[in-house]
Parts: structure tokens; sequence; C-alpha cells
């Protein structure tokens, strides 16, 4: 379609981005100073944007919504960031990053942004080790790597089980610096209500304080959304409680085109679910698949057996085990991506294998991890191997230095200890591919309307390789927007400030209390909790890791009509105008209700399966992801009518200069 | 299992609070304590009260969202685990339980539990950085670190800013938290250069925020949900004693 441009440059793949940088229009130094830029998010694209727009001179001001910039989402991550460094001289190189991504993203990413992210991807690793994260290292004092799911070589850069949080917190002291010398100002506790549009530019926010409730305008002359992923449609998700789509939802509502909504990565070592108050799903980083094995019982007997206590899974016998991975997949193994490992969890759970209550649970067992290392141990220190006692210490002492926090964050949550007995695990919602469309500047379908990080859509296709969003987000934040934000700003170097005395400003005012307003006008008798819960239910079973036409037709129908009864009976106490948990609430739920029902509308469009949209309907006789090439190498791009019931479908056809497209296989 | 709950309410800084008592029941053991306090929330709007205000977000102990003083002690009672990571398998039926905010004169009270701990990312904007800009680094392997300096470097840096070490302490005091960020940067190559300034400009932010002095009684490091070490304050101490003697 011609109306999506998406602006990549002619030319060799491996040119394209240094070309673009060589012939980008740039703003000077002085002009720089006359120039407002609005950061949403602070976490690891929103921070490293701000800090390093601020260091080129540009004036910033960064909203979100925790009471630091430290607590962003991006904390959480566990597992490492990737690079093509090379370090490991394992045959890692910019092209093979490119390709591993593209080829996990089951052919539905765009190239050149691709090969652009496995490009700036060493230069990650560099800033964050000057700004003095502390990643693991070696003895000899080089940097470690360690591998992670659907890719062969070792190019995960990694601090323990915490990279994010090391990650997130070098931004943060950069962005400090900037904020120390005035460069920066934050609004912390701050939720965006409303992109402000003049003359079809995006030139400001509405954003409401919520711990006072006072609602502003705010004025620049680009605006970028970094508000990361929306998994929390599903109500139970890996992501952080206030993790939502507002901000990307209201952009969407003012013409940014929404991208693949229905991409959605269920990540498949999750901490299953216990009970109907559950609030959160807790992750166990992929990184636990290099030395966990996953299986169920062979036989659907032990398995019940074990539902029921009658047997402990560590006195199963081997032969009596299936580790389904590695019998499905023998190359790959524990180590495929997360969409084909989900998927496998779930064929043996629904065939009646699973190992929980509720049979919802799969085995993660580290006893060969244990043995193995205890006897490397052992050799090495010249104990026999037949003191079993001592080899079993030795292994568990190498496992815990390696997931020690991980097993801990398990025994905290379960009471079970994963040194002695397998981890219980199963798939839950953890990541958004899906996201606003941006062309290769990053900018959405509305003029200076940026989306960067997992709240864009561009490059991890159908499926996200693990250790590559925090790599994205900082590509974006460090070294794309930098550049590709002077081509749109070139021409505002005139404008001056922009006034939030503007009509457009006041009428956004008014329409934000005014929904606000409306819904603690509802007074009904309904939390909005269990909204969400139902919602989260309904998106679960049509829209998560299977889905069909009927499912996805009858879910479509159940969410507007719980959309309609939300607004009829929600029940939202406390006021406008002062701190209300529950308005925040109810204002996000309110948001995932309509987006929702786009999330069912994109998977029904799309008659293929790839990556992690599985359609029942189109599958291998051996039960794997069917493809369709010829007829959908697009993005799906949804834009807003003014009715959520009608989105308009638009098409950025794919084109692959660079790789040719196969059937993914990792057997 | 039942509990009885005594919640501090407040409105805001301006007005007095009070503890107020609320009953739960059905509460199970395998709930977190932040679920419990949910299933209360849950109740009380439905009875059309105002739920209570609490801090909270990743809920899986790190992004040090999550406060709570719990039956006297910052994060209650289970060592090395923060609010929000703690089940009610560590209370029992028919337990009182009281639920306070961290208290401090550099942390007022924005509503009921939840407090403005925004001292902390001043301090950290007075020094607490490697000044260095987006795109001049060298190669990440360019300087080689010991193994061992970096893992203490990043011992240090698991620090979640959560502010129970203050809460934990009788005169409030924010050293813990201040010669986290110290230590770790001053361990390696890349931030030692800045080492004196950095002390001497976070210790200056610290004071003029109204945070006490350190009298050594531990209970931050006692208390902290990453079991931040203490020799980390005393390696501040010694930086700030060379920054005084030998300013740069
Ligand atoms: C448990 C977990 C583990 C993970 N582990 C890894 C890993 O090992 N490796 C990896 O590569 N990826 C990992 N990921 C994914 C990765 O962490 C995220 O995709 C990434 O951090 C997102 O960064 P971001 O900057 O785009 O958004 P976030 O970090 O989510 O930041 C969003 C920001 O936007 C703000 N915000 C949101 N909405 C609004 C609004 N309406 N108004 C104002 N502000 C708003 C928030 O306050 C916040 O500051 C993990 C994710 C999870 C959940
Ligand atoms: S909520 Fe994040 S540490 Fe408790």
């Amino acid at each position: 379609m011609a109306d999506l441009i998406s602006n990549v440059p002619d030319g060799p793949l491996a040119d394209k981005w240094t070309k673009h940088k060589n012939t980008i229009r740039l703003v000077n130094p002085a002009n720089k100073r006359n120039i407002d830029i609005i950061v949403i998010g602070s976490g690891l694209a929103g921070a490293s944007a701000a800090a390093s727009l601020a260091e080129l001179g540009y004036n910033i001001k960064c909203f979100f919504f925790q009471d630091s910039p430290r607590r962003a989402h991006s904390i959480a991550a566990q597992g490492g960031i990737n690079a093509a460094k090379n370090y490991q001289n394992d045959g890692d190189s910019i092209y093979r990053l490119f390709y591993d991504t593209i080829k996990g993203g089951d052919y539905r990413s765009r190239e050149a942004n691709v090969y652009r992210l496995a490009e700036v991807s060493a230069n990650i690793i560099d800033q964050c080790v000057a700004q003095g994260v502390p990643f693991a290292r070696e003895y000899g004092g080089t940097l470690a790597n360690r591998s992670f799911g659907g890719v062969q070589v070792s190019r995960t850069f990694y601090a323990r089980g915490q990279t994010g949080q090391q990650l997130l917190l070098g931004a943060y002291s950069a962005l400090s610096r900037q904020v120390a010398v005035g460069k920066v100002k934050m609004y912390n506790r701050h939720e965006l209500l409303d992109i402000v549009k003049i003359d079809g530019k995006a030139r400001g926010v509405v954003v409401r304080n919520n711990a006072t409730g006072e609602i502003a305008s705010h004025g620049a002359h680009a605006v970028l959304l970094c508000n990361g992923g929306y998994g929390n449609v599903f109500f139970l998700s890996t992501n952080a409680m206030g993790s939502n789509a507002t901000a990307s939802w209201r952009a969407h509502k003012r013409g940014a085109f929404f991208a693949n909504p229905s991409f959605t990565q269920i990540h498949p070592t999750c901490i299953p679910v216990s009970g109907d108050y559950q609030s959160k799903l807790t992750l166990m980083s992929e990184s636990l698949r290099n030395d966990g094995r996953i299986w169920v019982p062979l036989h659907k007997e032990d398995s019940i057996a074990i539902r029921e206590g009658r047997l402990k899974p560590t006195e199963l016998s081997e032969e009596r085990r299936d580790y389904y991975l590695e019998r499905r997949y023998p190359a790959f193994g524990n180590l495929v991506p997360r969409d084909v490992a989900s998927r496998a969890a779930k064929e043996r759970c629904d065939a009646g294998f699973g190992v929980n209550k509720t049979g919802q649970a799969v085995f993660l067992d580290f006893a060969s991890a244990i043995e193995r290392y205890g006897e490397e141990q052992a050799n090495i220190k010249g104990i026999s191997i037949k003191d079993r006692e001592a080899v079993m210490q030795m292994g568990r002492e190498v496992v815990s230095a390696k997931y020690g926090n991980l097993f801990q964050m398990y025994e905290q949550i379960t009471a079970d200890n994963p040194y002695e007995t397998p981890m219980k695990i199963f798939p839950a919602v953890h990541y958004t591919m899906g996201g606003l469309w941006v062309d290769y500047n990053l900018m959405t379908t509305v003029p200076g309307l940026f989306a960067l990080g997992e709240a864009n859509f561009s490059d991890h296709g159908a499926n996200r390789l693990g250790a590559s969003a925090l790599m994205q987000g900082l590509a974006d934040g460090y070294f794309v927007i930098p550049y590709t934000i002077g081509e749109y700003l070139a021409d505002d170097i005139r404008t001056g400030p922009i006034s939030t005395d503007h009509d457009a400003f006041k009428a956004a005012e008014i329409e934000a209390r005014g929904h606000l307003s409306s819904l603690i006008n509802i007074k009904g008798s309904v939390p909005v909790d269990d909204f969400h819960r139902k919602l989260g239910k309904f998106i679960w079973e049509y829209c998560g890791m299977a889905r069909n036409e009927k499912g996805l037709k009858y879910a479509i129908k159940e969410v507007r009509s719980l959309r309609a009864e939300f607004y009829e009976d929600v029940r939202v106490p406390g006021k406008l105008d002062e701190l209300n948990t529950e308005l925040e609430k109810a204002s996000r739920v309110s948001d995932f209700l309509e987006l929702g029902e786009l999330m069912c509308n994109d998977a029904l469009n799309r008659n293929e399966s790839c990556g992690g949209h599985f359609r029942d309907e189109y599958q291998t006789p051996e039960g794997e992801a069917l493809r369709n090439d010829k007829d959908y190498t697009f993005v799906s791009a949804w834009e807003y009518t003014g009715q959520p019931e009608k989105p308009k479908h638009h098409k950025e056809e794919l084109v692959f200069d660079n790789v040719e497209l196969k059937t993914r296989s990792y057997k | 299992m039942k509990l009885t709950l005594h919640i501090w309410r407040q409105r805001d800084s301006e007005t007095k609070g009070e503890m107020v008592q609320y009953i739960v029941d059905d509460v199970s053991e395998h709930m977190s304590f932040l679920e419990m306090m949910d299933v209360l929330n849950d109740n009380l709007v439905k009875k059309g009260e105002e739920p209570i205000a609490f801090d909270h977000d990743c809920r899986e102990g790190i992004c040090g969202m999550c406060s709570m003083v719990i039956n006297g002690q910052p994060h209650g009672p289970q060592k090395g685990v923060t609010t929000c990571q703690l089940h009610m398998r560590s209370f029992n039926d028919g337990d009182s339980i009281y639920i306070e905010p961290f208290r401090a004169k550099g942390f007022p009270v924005v509503r009921d539990l939840i407090v403005d701990r925004s001292a902390f990312d001043r301090i950290i904007q007075a020094g607490g950085y490697v000044s260095v800009g987006t795109g001049s680094a060298p190669d990440g392997n360019a300087i080689p670190i010991k193994k061992e300096e970096a893992d203490e470097a990043f011992n240090a840096a698991t620090c979640i800013g959560c502010a129970a070490c203050v809460a934990s302490c009788k005169n409030a005091s924010a050293m813990l938290f201040v010669s986290a960020k110290i230590a770790q940067l001053d361990r390696l190559p890349q931030g030692k250069v800045e080492s004196k300034e950095r002390v001497s400009k976070m210790i200056a932010q610290m004071d003029e925020e109204g945070f006490g002095n350190c009298t050594n009684t531990g209970a931050c490091s006692a208390e902290c949900p990453k079991e931040i070490s203490l020799e980390n304050i005393a390696r501040m101490n010694r930086l700030h004693l060379k920054s005084t003697i030998s300013p740069t």
C-alpha cells in the first residue's frame, strides 16, 4: 500500500545505515537549544533516548508513572542482552545476528531495521561498560557470554540474573547526569492521557499527575513514546502491575497505526498459576534452558500419580520420562525458540501429561546439570567421582553461582527447593512484538510522534529471540533516534516554543477530564480488576498460544459485551483530583478493552501461522506452524476510524532481498 | 486464615494519619502479601470505601517500588526479601499485623502507605554516574577487570533503591544507599576516575535532604532486602576522608 512508506534507504543492506547517517539532515547545536522534546517512559528506551538527546543539546521533558525512573519495567529483565561482538570466536557476526533475528521472527520483520539493530548492538555493550555496568566477567578479566534460545552461538552478555536492572541503572545514571545540568526535567507519577496534534503534527501531551490528580498540558516539537509493551491485556503476565497500553492506544486513537497487535510472546518458562487471587506471573529466565531439561512423564498414569501426590518426580526412572523438546527438536533441543517451546508444553498438557494439580505445568529439571558440573569439578579438584555426595554438592554450587537468585525466587514463591526436585513451569504472556507502526526513522504515522523500544513493532517480527528486547530498547534510544529525529526536527528550527494556549490542548484536556469523570460517575457495583481478569481470560483462551476462527469471533463478541458492561457497572471510588489508584486502573482497563478486540481482529485477519501467532487451521501434519508467504508476507497496520469495532486494515509489504524465506526448522 | 490488620491511613502530607483496623478472612497461605492487600482492597471497593494506597509494580523484588513497614520491620519479617516477595505462609491464622509507611524526615507521606522517595533520585543526580556521553565509549574488552572486582561491584549495584535502609535506621541515615553506588563505581576503572568528586557531591546532597548520620548500628544492612554490605559504608568513609584531605 502506498500510504505506508517505510523510508528504508536504498543501497546494499550493509551500507544502508551508514549512508542514511551520512545524508540525514542535522540540527545545529545552537538550534537544538530551541527545540523541546517530550519523552514518555524512563525504561531502557526512554532513559537512553532522553539522556542521549539531552547530551546533544535538546530540551527534554520525561514522564513516567513510577515514583522513580529507575523503577521502569526494564528493571525486571533477567537473562541478558545480545550483541554481535564475536568475543567467543564462535562464528558470530552482524550478519548472523541479523539472520537469527529475521529467522527467529519467522520472516515477518523488516530487513533493514533488523540489520541496523545487529549493526549497533556492539556499541551498546561498549557504552554500558563505560557507564560502569558490572557485566559478568571471566577470570581473565574479559566479558563473559552465555547462549539463549533459537541460536547456536554465545552472544548474550549478562549480569547474573539481573541484566535489565544493571542496564537500566546505567541508563538512569546517564539520565541523572542530564537532569543535574538542567537539560532534562523529570515528571514522576505522571501518566500520559492524550497526544495533542496541531496541523496534523504531534505537538504535545496531556498528562495526569497521579499523586495529586492534576491534569495538565505540555507542548513540544516532537513526542517520543517509550511506554513499553501491552502484555497486561491478559491481566496475568510477567509484566509489572502498572505496565499498560494507554500511551500507545491513545496515540492510536489520534492517528498512529497499530501494527501486528496479535503478535504476543508467550514465554515457556514461568511459574504456573496457583490460584484465583493471583496478580501476576513470574518469569524464570530463559537462560535456565541452557542447563535445565524439560520433561513430562511418558505415561499418563505417572502424570496422574504425580498430580495426586502419590509419586515424586525424582522417583520416576529415565525410561518413563519424555524429554519432549529433545525428542521433537534434536538439533536445538531445550534451546528452541520461545514460541516453539511454549506450544510444545501446551500440547503435552492438553494431551493430559501436565504435572501439577491443574494439569498446566511441565518439569524443568536440573539434576543432570548438577551431576555433570559436579563431575567436572571433581575431575578438576582430583576428587573421586564415586563420592556422589561430594559430586552433587559441588554441582549444586556451580548451578547456584549461575542461577542462584532465580532458584531463590522460585523457592520463595512455591516453597519447593529446585536443587532437590524439578521446577514446575508453564508458559505465560511475556512480551508484545506488535506495537505502533514506525518507519525506518522510528516515526509513527503521525508526524512528530515517534515510538521506541517495546512500544514499536519494528524488529522482532512474529517472535522475539531471548535477550533481544534489551538490545532493541537501547539501540533505539542511544544510537538510532539521536540521528533519525534530526531529519524531522530540521524543519522546526524556526517554529519557536509550542504554546499550550492553543485550542487543541484545551480540547484534549477537556476530553481527558471528561473520560475520567465519566468512569467515576458510573458508580456501578463491580471493581475494575474483575473486568480486567475477565478480559484476560478471554484473550488468553482465544487469542493466546493457539487461535482459530471460531474462537476469535466468539472472543470479539464477548469483549464487546464486556466493554459495554464496564461502562455500565464499573465502580471507581474516590475523586478525580486526588491520588486515586482505582481510577488509574480503570483508565488503563478502558484501553485494554478496546485493544483486546483489535488483537482478535488482527489474529482473525491473518490466515496463516507464524511465530507466536499459531492458527489451529494452519499447521503441518506434525503440528508445526504453517506460514503462507504468498499471501501474508506483510505487516498489518490498523487505523482507528472512530469506533473500536471498525478498524481499517493497511499493509506494509515485506521485501526480502537478502535472505531466502525458508520454513523455520529447529529439528 | 483470618487476620487482623492495623493499617496506617493518611490523606496527604498535611493531614494527620492514624492506624485503622481491618479484618480479612479467606487468606490463603500461597498468596503473596500484596495479593492479601489486593483482597482487602477489593472488599473495600465493593463496600464503597476507598482502598488503601500502597506503592508496588514489579512484584518480584527488583523494582524497589514496594515499601511498607510490617510489624515494625521494613519489608516484613523475612530476611533478604521485599514486601512483594513475602508470602502469607510466613504468618499464622489469627495473627495481628501492623502495616505502616517507610517513615523518615526525607520521605513525606503522599497517601496512606505511599511516601515520596525522590530525595534518592536527587542524590544520584548529584554524582552517581560516570561522565561519559553516548557514542564515545572504547571497546568493552579494552580494559580487563578482575572478576572479583566486577563481582563486588555487581553486589553493590544490586541495590534496588527501596529505602528500607533509611526506614530501619534510628537516625534515618541514607548511608547504605549512597555508599552502595559510590562503592560500585569506585571498584571499576571507568568509575574510579571521578570517585573523589562523586563522594563529596553525593554526601553533600544526602545531608541537604535531611538524612541522619550513621552511628554504626547496622540495622540498614540487616533489613536490606538485597543484603547490601556495610563494607560499602566503610569504603565510602575512607574515600570521603581522602577527598577532604586532598580534594582533586
Ligand atoms: C520478567 C521479564 C524479563 C525479561 N528479560 C529480558 C531479558 O533477559 N532480555 C531481554 O532482552 N528482554 C527481556 N525482557 C523484555 C524487556 O525487559 C522489555 O521488552 C524492555 O525492557 C522494554 O523496555 P522499554 O524501555 O521499551 O519499556 P519499559 O521498561 O516497560 O518502560 C516503560 C516506561 O514507560 C512508562 N509509561 C508506560 N505507560 C505510561 C503512560 N501511560 N504514561 C506515562 N508513562 C508511561 C513507564 O513508567 C516506564 O517508565 C524481559 C521482560 C520481562 C517482563
Ligand atoms: S514491587 Fe517491585 S520490588 Fe516489590
